[in-house]
């Protein structure tokens, strides 16, 4: 008996496991967007730990720019800025949860890079924020290049693009240096303010935004060096165009509020608009939005509940944050910056 | 009618065969077999199919694309721009000089434990005690951070390091110690030893045996054993080139070894961790031993000491050596963990590898056969040993 029982088992979960089959083989072959849709909520992939993009304050909320575009994304496909499910997620997990459907989208300090667009099999959402690698050193340490590591140790966070242009640069400059490559950003930053290493590399912004939580912020200095281009925004996974062109044009849809003058506060002065494209925007004319599987509202719901490029910026990096960043590269296109959304035509 | 019977015939025939034992021992060899075929069948299409959703197909010739990655310490000679394989190589070579060392030290270190937690000596005792209720109850990812950052992070800084008596010095990047002048001559020096000890231990057994029969004898094996030793020392003394450590104005060190703290805290931490339950292990194959023996031993006129060496631990090491196998296996597989302070063992290096790759299934079928191996090599030795202290039938 007890033998027929053990076969049972095994038959059981031999055709429990062809069950979770179809139902995968089911959802693959649909979009994401449906079942986000069906969920209600977004599964969101942010680091968490980074002051000004992602961060959990003492209440468990979530705040940052990386957690806006999540906000944005939801407020669009469920009409609630608050359906986000974050999962946070560390730099060498963040690829294969996002294979593996854990999240449906990252909104998480990835570079935008060709291998990991290519080979890795990402989708690469609009910059949301363009950054530079950087070094953190001591005031006090005397060293003022990159040529002075030579023979000295830097702090890194593994699984990052930060890890290769570090090698690549101190390779071209011929400095023999030594990496401590960390799993874990806290770990990498607490080695780093115990003295093991000289320096401390990675974006800049986030060099910025950790330095403020190291116990004497005024003794750490960013050296005067930009390693890379570290163009940062949110990652779907390959093949789902539907699901990607959502995440796209939320994206692009920030920056172009921006860009027509669109806010949280204002946008009631735009609800009968004369303007074409602010009517098509906003979803007076047109069919923009349900041609994507959205509401054609979607953008109201963003502007109304998340606000627009500027807006989300000056909370989180800029003027009404700590960090005081200035807008510089991250400026609309208008203003002499890098940021240009395409025609909401 | 005829058809009837012969249908009633099969029939039966069914029956007598559904109610015999040795068909169904059959049967359920064929059962399990296709279900685990099935199962097999299953994960691979799954996979198949979720790596062609991607766009994406099972290989490794990514192995042999330049990593472009640094790594920090290294045993065998390696540039950023080396293949993925030679980079995995590195983090084996870091990762197998932590399981020898760790395996040693284990031994060493648990033995004595165990043993101690016999002796007459309170302190020692209770030391002995103390030191396994507290490390096994404490998950080891906890102690390589406590190794880390609370005792190696704590020593100063390289212009202010400690030295020892000028041999070893110590500051916050590791510990500098006299080593051999260069790899080669490393590996000889290691090599010679284990060759000098596994001869030592024959002579000696020579000896005992001589001395057994004949009741006299052994001198000119005791004279061989001091040879032996002699010779050791003098090569080891003589012919490694030894280099030593010496501190540079403005704070650090040249010449001689450089354990990183990395290096230094993982095996801290694995061997401190692994030698509580191999302590525990030398304990419970001690006690197993019969106490009749301790009191024959006893009553023929051996002080403790003896007793526990000639009589006792001997005949503990049946009950000890086959659980010391597991041990020095999760020793190795919790190597791995040594990638959480910074350590480029194997795992951190495939971690790395598969980011930049985007390969994990590849990566991760490459470190499990890693794992794999090195656990199989440490078994079949252990099952020599266990095979050499059995009791000897005849």
């Amino acid at each position: 008996m007890r033998k027929w029982g053990i076969l049972a088992a095994t038959l059981g979960l031999a055709l429990a496991a062809c069950g979770g089959d179809t139902t995968t083989g089911g959802s693959a072959a649909g979009s994401r967007l449906d079942l986000v849709k069906d969920r209600g909520q977004l599964i969101c992939g942010v680091d968490g730990g980074i002051p000004g993009f992602s961060f959990v304050d003492e209440t468990g909320a979530f705040s940052g720019l990386d957690v806006d575009v999540c906000k944005a994304v939801a407020a669009a496909v469920l009409g609630d800025a608050e359906a986000v499910e974050y999962r946070r997620l560390d730099s060498t997990e963040r690829f294969t949860a996002l294979a593996g459907g854990e999240v449906d989208m990252l909104s998480r300090n990835t570079t935008w890079t060709i291998s990991r667009d290519t080979s890795v099999g990402l989708e690469f959402a609009p910059t949301t924020f363009y950054d530079g690698q950087g070094m953190l050193v001591r005031a006090n340490s005397g060293i003022e290049t990159l040529e002075d590591f030579q023979g000295r140790a830097v702090c890194v966070e593994t699984g990052t693009t930060t890890e290769l242009n570090l090698t690549d640069q101190m390779r071209q400059l011929g400095v023999d240096f030594e990496p401590v490559v960390f799993q874990d950003a806290d770990a990498a930053y607490a080695a780093y303010d115990e003295g093991r290493c000289e320096g401390m590399t990675s974006d800049k912004s986030q060099l910025i935004a950790r330095r403020s939580t190291l116990p004497n912020p005024d003794e750490h200095v960013l050296l005067d060096v930009t390693m890379s281009k570290e163009p940062l925004g949110p990652v779907t996974v390959n093949n789902d165009s539907a699901w990607f062109d959502v995440v796209k044009w939320v994206t692009f849809g920030l920056m172009q509020a921006e860009e027509f003058g669109i806010t949280s506060a204002n946008i009631g002065d735009f609800e009968a608009s004369d303007n074409p494209d602010i009517a098509r925007f906003l979803g007076q004319e047109g069919t923009l939005g349900t041609d994507m599987g959205l509401p054609n509202d979607f953008m109201v719901q963003v502007i109304t509940q998340v606000g627009n490029y500027g807006e989300v910026f000056d909370r989180n990096l800029g003027a009404d944050s700590q960090f005081n960043l200035e807008r510089g590269q991250n400026a609309l296109w208008t203003d002499g910056g890098l940021l240009y959304s395409p025609p909401f035509r | 009618m005829n058809s009837d019977s012969s249908g009633e015939s099969f029939a039966q025939k069914l029956k007598t065969l559904l109610r015999d034992e040795r068909f169904w021992q059959v049967a359920f060899q064929v059962i399990t077999l296709g279900i685990v075929l099935l199962l097999a069948a299953f994960f691979v299409g799954n996979l198949n199919r979720n790596l062609a959703q991607q766009g994406r197909s099972f290989g490794f010739s990514f192995l042999f694309n330049p990593a472009g990655f640094s790594i920090g310490e290294s045993l065998i000679r390696y540039r950023p721009n080396d293949p993925y394989w030679r980079a995995l190589m590195v983090g084996l070579s870091n990762t197998l000089s932590l399981v020898a060392a760790g395996i040693v030290l284990t031994t060493v270190l648990g033995t004595a434990a165990g043993v101690a937690s016999f002796s007459k000596n309170w302190l020692l005792y209770k030391l002995s005690r103390l030191y396994v209720g507290l490390v096994r109850n404490v998950p080891l990812l906890l102690q390589l951070f406590f190794w880390y950052f609370a005792i190696y992070g704590t020593l100063p800084r390289p212009e202010s390091q400690i030295s020892a008596l000028g041999l070893v010095f110590l500051n916050n990047r590791g510990v500098y110690i006299p080593w051999a002048g260069s790899a080669v001559l490393a590996l000889l020096g290691i090599g010679v030893t284990i060759f000098a000890a596994v001869m030592a231990v024959f002579l000696w057994q020579w000896r005992t045996k001589l001395r057994i029969e004949t009741g006299t004898g052994g001198k000119n094996q005791l004279m061989g054993l001091i040879g032996l030793g002699v010779l050791w020392l003098a090569f080891v003394i003589l012919a490694l080139q030894w280099t030593f450590p010496s501190p540079v104005d403005g704070g650090g060190v040249t010449g001689g070894l450089r354990l990183t703290r990395e290096y230094v805290a993982a095996l801290s931490a694995l061997v401190f961790y692994t030698s509580a339950f191999v302590a525990e292990i030398v304990r419970a194959g001690i006690q197993s031993v019969s106490r009749g023996q301790w009191e024959a031993a006893r009553s023929l006129g051996f002080q403790s000491g003896l007793v526990m060496q000639l009589v006792v631990f001997p005949q503990a090491l049946r009950v000890i050596i086959p659980p010391m196998n597991s041990e020095f296996m999760n020793l190795t597989k919790n190597t791995s963990l040594a990638f959480a302070i910074a350590f480029p063992e194997i795992y951190s290096v495939a971690n790395t590898t598969y980011n930049q790759t985007g390969r994990p299934v590849e990566v991760f079928v490459v470190l499990m056969a890693t794992y794999l191996v090195m656990c199989l090599i440490i078994t079949l030795g252990m099952n020599q040993l266990n095979r050499a202290v059995q009791f000897k039938e005849r």
